[in-house]
């Protein structure tokens, strides 16, 4: 038992390793005097002020944000609507939309770019226009879209279907049990939909490298470029703040969380003892 | 609002970003420059079938990787204290936070003729080993990427599993190992055919983890499609039947895996 | 002579430093009905829990026959469970759900066909063999519960709870069936509920616990007639219970008379709690009872009528078979024997 106990400890530590050794390479190395990847020649924050003074990547890293917010705003509000509407559809024409908006999800990324570079280029042809930020823009909408479904429709299926009734009971119009009723009832699952569609933007390589033409970078793209210059230290910098960035982010929403449990699970005591 | 019309603007949607791109790989697949119908594209993946097999191999062997390695992970942590287990599981998923580029670049760093373990290795005179540019550098890649995408669903669905179906078990004389093999797998089965296909589809179809530690000489069936497209051999009518090919291969092995998993609803 | 099955000695049992059994002490009489029985947290579901082994005590001993096994794994110990909410295996069909704890016996196939096809029909589900477990309705699944541990002839069946989830319909139905089962398979059940009609209907013996401690142990009858303090007399039917004080043997006050009553035994003056069964008061013309109220409010119960007796500030309920109306005054009478006598609990 307490030896099974013991080599399953084991085990997860060794994976915990295999996932964050890269990592912590990577982090130490930021911090490296000299462009050697596998030397530590001394403790320099050069790396780091390179990086504050490289056009492309300050660019680009601008770039990213604002397709990123773009892209996840304009994907919230059609996936919004197109949740509501799918909620209300007969059970046919649901599963076919459902299933069509899969796709996106399902398939392999590289196709998604293939696809959608054929279909601009196609554009191309009836509207004259440049591959960058509109294409951009658009094929990430594309892939954020069915998050954002995905994220709301269990929310309207979970909402008591009495709720619009009563509003309109208690003297609603249409316009304002949508406005009062559902949209609050539905709004964490809009806001986890956007939250969503936006770290899958700024972290989207394969679909933009496709779309993205040759005038528009996003970081991705910057990145991908500098690791087929081999050796660029400033690699290790942007991981470092991205790594530290998330980190910091997640511990301060693991903490609200585990706060809010605990906290509850303390009423539910305090209710049961009372 | 009961109205469906308020989805009407994502249907046009879907049709445009979704139905007619797809559309498009199948007709540039079948056609030539000038737009007349061929088949010659298709039949050119013969002189591809050794990528399209390595890329199925890799992916085989990183997918059952995966499986070994993240399923007694899920269950570890799902048999954890739940205060505990959303601290574990967001620890296993940080990597996930960071670019997978930036990943793969980092195993690089670790894996090249003068990197840190050849380095390590050179203290007692072994090496230098070739470490990078092989097979085995590409499928850790897609392994070291795609593990967490294992272990999330299988711990999703675990955690769904009631603990008095466990108890019950036990009542009728399962010992430990009697219920992880009669009531643990069969029940995490949903879970388990997800993160199979999680990890099979952008393994088989990835050509960056190839590029990046396999050097060139370990080409998959997505470097080929991307130097169709972008690359110097710009032919997007082969791109097209590979994809179409590519996009076949996945609907056969989610067939295949949803398949297994059409046990109704876990209680 | 009567064999006892499972024995607790001192069980104490904490979750998280909480106590939830404060050392307990019981005995179980082989081939009885007993049911454990009392309010939610009362401690019942974890004594249960104990005895099928999913629960470890903090200190105590647990006795089968006259081994000692709270250390023994549940699927080593000759008690099977029926779980609350069933805990049916999703993923295996009403026989596969039934034959698994044979199946794990390595017991040769046509020997647990047929054990299967004696327990299916034991429980009225013959025809159902190939179903899904998540196509039944709840009470086909209650009786596949059953079937599944009855199946592996435990000398013990606990149940938890088993007909919480059913409606009122059938869960006196399978309440008169689990009697008949358990009686006809001479076995020992141990059965929790904090439904006391149910108690009282199918149990030999009952168990009455509260706060992790037991209250009383007895027969239905005893329980019901015979309650040893004011809670058991107020959670087992309803009761009207009045402050007291025990002049001497078989004489008390309350409710500013003195009545004659059968109790005895109890220290001169003692503050005391008075239990009268509301069945128990006869209601007379104004003038002719001992005591004299008014009616506050009647509710037609289809047997009965029940009213609220304001007499002197405490308000009596009262079931009677005749209809007073609100407002009137009306003389009640208490005969010696249903006047029942407890020491007052002690405060915790």
């Amino acid at each position: 038992m307490t030896k099974n106990r013991f080599l399953s400890k084991l085990f997860l530590y060794i994976v915990l390793l295999f996932l964050y050794i890269p990592i912590f390479v990577l982090i130490v190395f930021s911090f490296n005097e000299s462009k050697s990847r596998a030397n530590f020649t001394g403790f320099s924050l050069k790396w780091y002020s390179k990086l504050l003074h490289n056009e492309a990547i300050l660019t680009s890293l601008l770039n990213t944000v604002i397709i990123a917010l773009a892209a996840a705003l304009l994907a919230t509000v059609l996936g919004t609507a197109a949740a509501i509407g799918i909620n209300n559809m007969k059970k046919v024409s649901k599963t076919v939309v459902m299933n069509i908006t899969y796709i996106p999800v399902v398939n392999p990324e590289i196709i998604m770019g293939v696809s959608l570079m054929l279909l601009f280029k196609g554009m191309q042809g009836i509207i004259n226009f440049q591959f960058g930020f509109v294409t951009l823009i658009l094929s990430h909408i594309a892939f954020d879209v069915p998050y954002v479904i995905y994220n709301v429709l269990p929310k309207l299926r979970q909402m008591n279907p009495s709720l619009v009734e009563a509003a309109r009971d208690l003297g609603c119009n249409e316009r304002q049990a949508f406005f009062k009723v559902v949209i609050p009832e539905i709004m964490p699952g809009v806001f986890s939909g956007f939250l969503m569609s936006l770290t899958y933007s700024i972290d989207d390589f394969v679909i933009s490298y496709f779309t993205s033409g040759s005038s528009v970078e996003t970081l991705p793209i910057t990145i991908y470029s500098m690791t087929r210059r081999k050796v660029s230290p400033e690699i290790n910098a942007v991981s470092t703040i991205i790594f530290l960035a998330i980190i910091a982010v997640l511990i301060i929403k693991n903490y609200l969380e585990n706060r809010s449990l605990r906290k509850s699970r303390d009423e539910s005591l305090a209710v049961k003892n009372a | 609002m009961k109205s469906k019309l308020i989805a009407l603007p994502y249907i046009i949607w879907m049709c445009v970003f979704t139905i007619i791109p797809l559309g498009l790989v199948v007709f540039f697949a079948l056609t030539t420059e000038n737009n007349e119908f061929t088949l010659s594209n298709l039949t050119a993946m013969n002189d591809y079938m050794d990528v399209l097999f390595r890329s199925v191999g890799f992916a085989v062997i990183a997918t059952i990787i995966c499986l070994v390695v993240g399923f007694p992970v899920a269950l570890f942590i799902s048999r954890m204290p739940k205060i505990k287990q959303s601290t574990m599981l967001m620890i296993v998923l940080l990597p996930m936070w960071i670019n997978f580029l930036l990943r793969t670049y980092a195993w690089m760093t670790i894996l090249e003729e003068n990197g840190l373990i050849n380095r390590f290795l050179g203290l007692f005179g072994i090496g230098p080993l070739n470490l990078m540019n092989n097979s085995g550098a590409v499928i850790l890649g897609m392994v070291y990427n795609y593990l967490p995408f294992m272990i999330l669903p299988i711990y999703s669905v675990m955690t769904k599993i009631n603990e008095s179906v466990v108890e019950a078990a036990q009542d009728l004389g399962c010992s430990s190992v009697n219920v992880l093999r009669k009531i643990t797998i069969p029940l995490s089965m949903p879970g388990i055919t997800t993160g199979i296909i999680s990890v099979f589809v952008p393994s088989v179809s990835t050509f960056i983890i190839s590029r990046m530690l396999g050097g060139g000489t370990n080409d998959l069936i997505g470097d080929i499609i991307e130097s169709q497209f972008l690359g110097n051999s710009y032919n997007p009518h082969l791109g097209s039947a590979m994809a179409l090919v590519l996009i076949v291969l996945v609907l056969l092995i989610m067939s295949i895996f949803n398949q297994t998993s059409g046990e109704e609803a876990i209680v | 002579m009567k064999n006892t099955i499972i024995s607790l000695r001192n069980a104490v049992v904490e979750y998280d430093g909480v106590e939830v059994l404060g050392g307990i002490n019981l005995d179980i009489v082989d081939k009885q009905f007993v049911t454990l029985l009392g309010p939610s947290g009362c401690g019942k579901t974890t004594t249960l829990r104990i005895i099928g082994g999913f629960a470890n005590m903090k200190s105590g001993e647990l006795y089968f026959g006259d081994k000692e096994i709270s250390k023994l794994p549940p699927h080593k110990r000759q008690v099977n469970t029926v779980f609350q909410k069933y805990a049916l295996f999703p993923h295996l069909n009403v026989y596969e759900n039934v034959a698994f704890g044979l199946k794990l016996q390595k017991l040769p196939e046509k020997e647990i066909r047929s054990r299967v096809q004696e327990m299916l029909e034991l429980v009225n589900l013959i025809g159902f063999e190939k179903r899904s477990v998540n196509r039944l309705s709840g009470g086909q699944q209650q009786r596949v519960a059953i079937a599944r541990a009855l199946v592996n002839r435990p000398k013990v069946l606990l149940l938890d709870e088993p007909l919480g989830a059913l409606d009122l319909k059938l869960r006196k139905e399978m309440q008169i069936e689990l009697k008949k089962i358990q009686q006809n398979l001479e076995i020992t059940f141990v059965y929790v509920t904090h439904d006391q009609e149910e108690a009282l209907t199918m149990s030999d013996t009952v168990i009455v616990m509260k706060d992790g401690n037991i209250q009383q142990i007895g027969t239905p009858v005893d329980i019901y007639n015979e309650p040893i303090n004011a809670f058991v007399a107020d959670f087992i039917g309803e009761s009207n219970i009045l402050d007291g004080i025990m002049h001497k043997d078989r004489l008390v006050e309350f409710a500013g008379n003195e009545f004659v009553c059968v109790d005895e035994g109890f220290a001169p003056d003692e503050l005391v709690d008075v239990v009268v069964r509301p069945e128990d008061i006869k209601v007379v013309n104004q003038g002719e009872g001992m005591l004299t109220g008014v009616v506050e409010n009647v509710i037609f119960k289809g047997v009965h009528y029940e009213m609220l007796v304001d007499a002197a500030g405490f308000k009596w309920k009262i079931h009677s078979t005749l209809c007073e109306n609100v407002g009137d005054l009306i003389g009640m009478n208490i005969e010696p024997f249903d006047i029942h006598i407890m020491h007052k609990m002690k405060e915790e």
